[in-house]
């Protein structure tokens, strides 16, 4: 694929596994006759990969002739997508005005130091990405934190910290509103 | 006995946030262990009593007894306590749920579901008055529900409060082979969550409402553009629009009534600009959510070129309620040009945050003290930012104000989508100005340089005024930045980050020295 352009990166770079490559064809499949597919698409491969490989991005435009300088535009547009693997979780701290009044950026410092990592920033281990939010729609419950598609309320530090040991630990879905 | 026979335990994304699912699973446990097999447990939405989440419900012969909040280990003694029986002997039993009086003195009408029923029940949804406003309009002709719409005096809920039914009107009136309504519900403004509360406690709500105004101007075709950060109203909406399908709410032939309408749930992708109305119609046809420049208007040019009609959450299942009850009986709540109730949203540093639904007119200050309780922490609140992230900042002097949209406005405060943040006294409103610039920085479309260039700039001259470096001048550099902003910018993005700066600026001037 994009290893005959002359601005590809060198093959081990863009290297895909074959599974991700079939994935990523059939999610193109599964939604290219949706009327305005794109994001549905990029969705799908990033739930399933957890990233929009470049491999994607060279075979989204093949298929819905569009350059891939427009795809990666639609791609780097959006908070949501990445275009480098992330961690297995990805932990996202509300930085929004409710969460403010209710020790928010307190708590957002203490993810930072804890995890050792700044926004967007992946554990070496591979375990966790940090990622802001602004607003979860939980503002009546005050300072908010997203692990996938649990949400937890009035979260201060120490809960924070046995988040983070759970997370390690016990199966995601018993964490919720811990 | 038997009618007797249900627990209710919220699944909201908030009450799941304080520990539902866990609460849930131990009733399950006690359930089992004591035998009780015909008692059975309701997933409801919420009531939005968010400080009493989770807030646990038991049926009895007088009505709903609730109990909250209620953690996982309170389980066992609800139950030895004779919870099920409807005794009201526990600790956390708060009486009757209807007679609480933060629920009680509310006037519920786009909520009245919310907490009651089980969202993805549509028995339980036709056993509360649902799909009544879908059935008289269908009778109705295109024109006579736009009337109706007209006459209530719905204004779009969203945040610009542009009347629905002329909007309708514009698209009913487009010549085009192909319309749409578009939902808006990417609820992009901190500090509110009452979209999130509709999808998630009454999605037929909304469901119903769209369809009714595919009916009224001739769409065969609803997309509901939602934020990827409400995972859990994603679940819901799929689950409750399969379920319309299947029952002939939506489809091809909608209730037999020879109208088809379908509808389908788009995911955002963490973009607030998405939340204004042109560039969500640019996300969703696949592209960067830039904003279009007006004219051409979305109910003439729209969703792929086509008339689109985009409405908020509320403002669509507000329409149901209208059809359903008849525009005098809604318009006759509110006040002045500001008619019917709005949901507002109480968060940040409030005690009792939460869902309060009331006929506008209500003031901010029974807002935050009848209703909120004062602060959480007992600390005296200082300054409230009403409106979203691009609301101002308001002194307590000005917290007598009737809320409803000529009112705010005459203050150059924002009602928008309802949201009311509320900071104690160790607030630094320097800080807060400068988040305001900062997100403003993240979240530009970029189209314009008063917004994309302004808002960088702003943040580096706060920076400066907060180190103190030539406080006079930088403030007036900051004051010439807020108006370039507010005059050069294509949308409310650029046009109205100014406002919580400069509100900052005003009333709080001591907090930049
Ligand atoms: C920056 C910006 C963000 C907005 N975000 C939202 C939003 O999240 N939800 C919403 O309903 N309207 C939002 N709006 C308003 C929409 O542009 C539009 O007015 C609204 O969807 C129309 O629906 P309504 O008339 O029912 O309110 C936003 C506007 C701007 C300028
Ligand atoms: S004001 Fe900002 S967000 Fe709005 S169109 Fe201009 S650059 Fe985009
Ligand atoms: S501001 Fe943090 S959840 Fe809304």
């Amino acid at each position: 694929m994009s290893s005959s352009s002359p601005n590809a990166t060198p093959s081990k770079a863009v290297a895909v596994n074959a599974a991700h490559l079939s994935a990523i064809t059939s999610h193109i499949d599964n939604n290219a006759q949706k009327p305005g597919p794109l994001l549905p698409i990029l969705h799908d491969i990033q739930n399933d990969i957890g990233y929009i490989p470049d491999a994607a991005i060279s075979e989204i435009s093949k298929r819905l002739n569009l350059s891939r300088a427009e795809v990666h535009g639609v791609v780097s547009f959006y908070h949501h997508f990445s275009t480098k693997p992330r961690g297995r979780h990805i932990i996202e701290v509300c930085c929004a005005e409710s969460c403010q009044a209710l020790g928010g950026r307190d708590l957002q410092k203490h993810a930072k130091d804890k995890l050792g990592l700044d926004w967007y920033q992946t554990s070496k281990d591979g375990e966790i990405t940090l990622e802001p939010v602004y607003c979860l729609g939980n503002c009546a419950c005050s300072p908010a934190v997203r692990v996938g598609k649990q949400i937890l309320g009035r979260v201060d530090n120490d809960d924070f910290d046995e988040l983070i040991e759970e997370l390690t630990t016990v199966p995601v879905t018993l964490m919720e509103g811990r | 006995m038997s009618e007797y026979n249900k627990i209710y335990i919220p699944r909201d994304s908030s009450s799941l946030s304080m520990g539902a699912e866990k609460v849930a699973v131990a009733f399950q446990l006690a359930l089992q262990s004591s035998n009780t097999n015909d008692t059975t447990i309701v997933r409801n939405g919420s009531r939005g009593l968010y400080w009493l989440e989770p807030m646990v419900e038991v049926d009895t012969p007088e009505g709903r007894v609730a109990y909250g909040p209620v953690k996982a280990r309170d389980v066992e003694s609800l139950v030895a306590q004779g919870m099920l029986e409807g005794k009201q002997d526990h600790p956390l039993c708060l009486g009757l749920t209807e007679e609480i009086p933060y629920l009680k003195k509310q006037q519920r009408l786009t909520f009245a579901r919310a907490g009651v029923i089980d969202p993805v029940s549509l028995d339980d949804y036709l056993a509360t008055d649902g799909y009544t406003g879908l059935k008289r309009a269908i009778e109705l002709s295109p024109q006579a529900i736009v009337d109706e719409v007209k006459e209530s005096g719905l204004r779009g809920r969203g945040g610009a409060a542009f009347p629905t039914g002329i909007k309708w009107q514009t698209v009913l009136g487009a010549q085009s082979a192909q319309k749409y309504i578009v939902c808006n519900a990417d609820e992009g403004d901190s500090g509110t969550f009452a979209d999130r509360l509709q999808m998630e406690a009454d999605p037929f709500g909304l469901i119903e409402g769209m369809t009714i105004a595919g009916l009224a101007v001739g769409a065969t075709q609803g997309y509901i553009y939602l934020r990827e950060e409400y995972p859990h109203a994603h679940e819901i909406l799929d689950e409750a629009i399969a379920i319309a399908e299947q029952n002939n709410y939506l489809g091809d032939n909608v209730l037999g009534s020879g109208n088809a309408f379908h509808l389908e749930v788009r995911l955002g992708a963490k973009a607030y600009i998405c939340g204004e109305e042109t560039a969500l119609l640019e996300s969703l046809e696949g592209k960067r959510g830039m904003v279009r420049p007006k004219p051409p208007i979305p109910a003439l040019e729209g969703l792929f070129g086509q008339p689109t009609v985009v409405n908020n959450v509320l403002s669509l299942s507000t329409v149901a309620i209208i059809l359903a009850k008849g525009a005098d009986f809604y318009k006759d709540f509110g006040m002045g040009r500001s008619l019917g109730t709005m949901p507002f949203q109480l968060a940040g540093n409030l005690k009792y945050a939460g869902l309060v639904e009331m006929a506008f007119g209500i003031t901010l200050r029974e807002l935050l003290y009848d209703f909120g309780g004062g602060s959480f922490n007992g600390k005296p609140l200082r300054s409230v930012q009403a409106g979203g992230p691009l609301g101002t900042y308001m002194p307590e002097s000005q917290w007598d104000v009737k809320m409803d949209y000529e009112e705010m406005a005459a203050l150059g405060a924002v009602l928008g989508h309802g949201g009311i943040v509320a900071f104690d006294d160790s607030v630094d409103m320097a800080e807060q100005a400068r988040f305001s610039m900062e997100f403003c920085v993240v979240e530009s479309c970029g189209k314009c340089t008063p917004c994309r260039i302004g808002s960088t700039r702003g943040v580096e001259v706060i920076d400066k005024i907060r180190a103190g470096e030539d406080r006079e001048d930088n403030i007036e550099l900051l004051e010439e930045l807020c108006e370039t902003m507010v005059d050069g910018s294509l949308c409310a993005m650029g046009g109205m980050t100014p406002f919580p700066v400069q509100s900052a600026l005003k009333y709080f001037s001591e907090d930049f020295s």
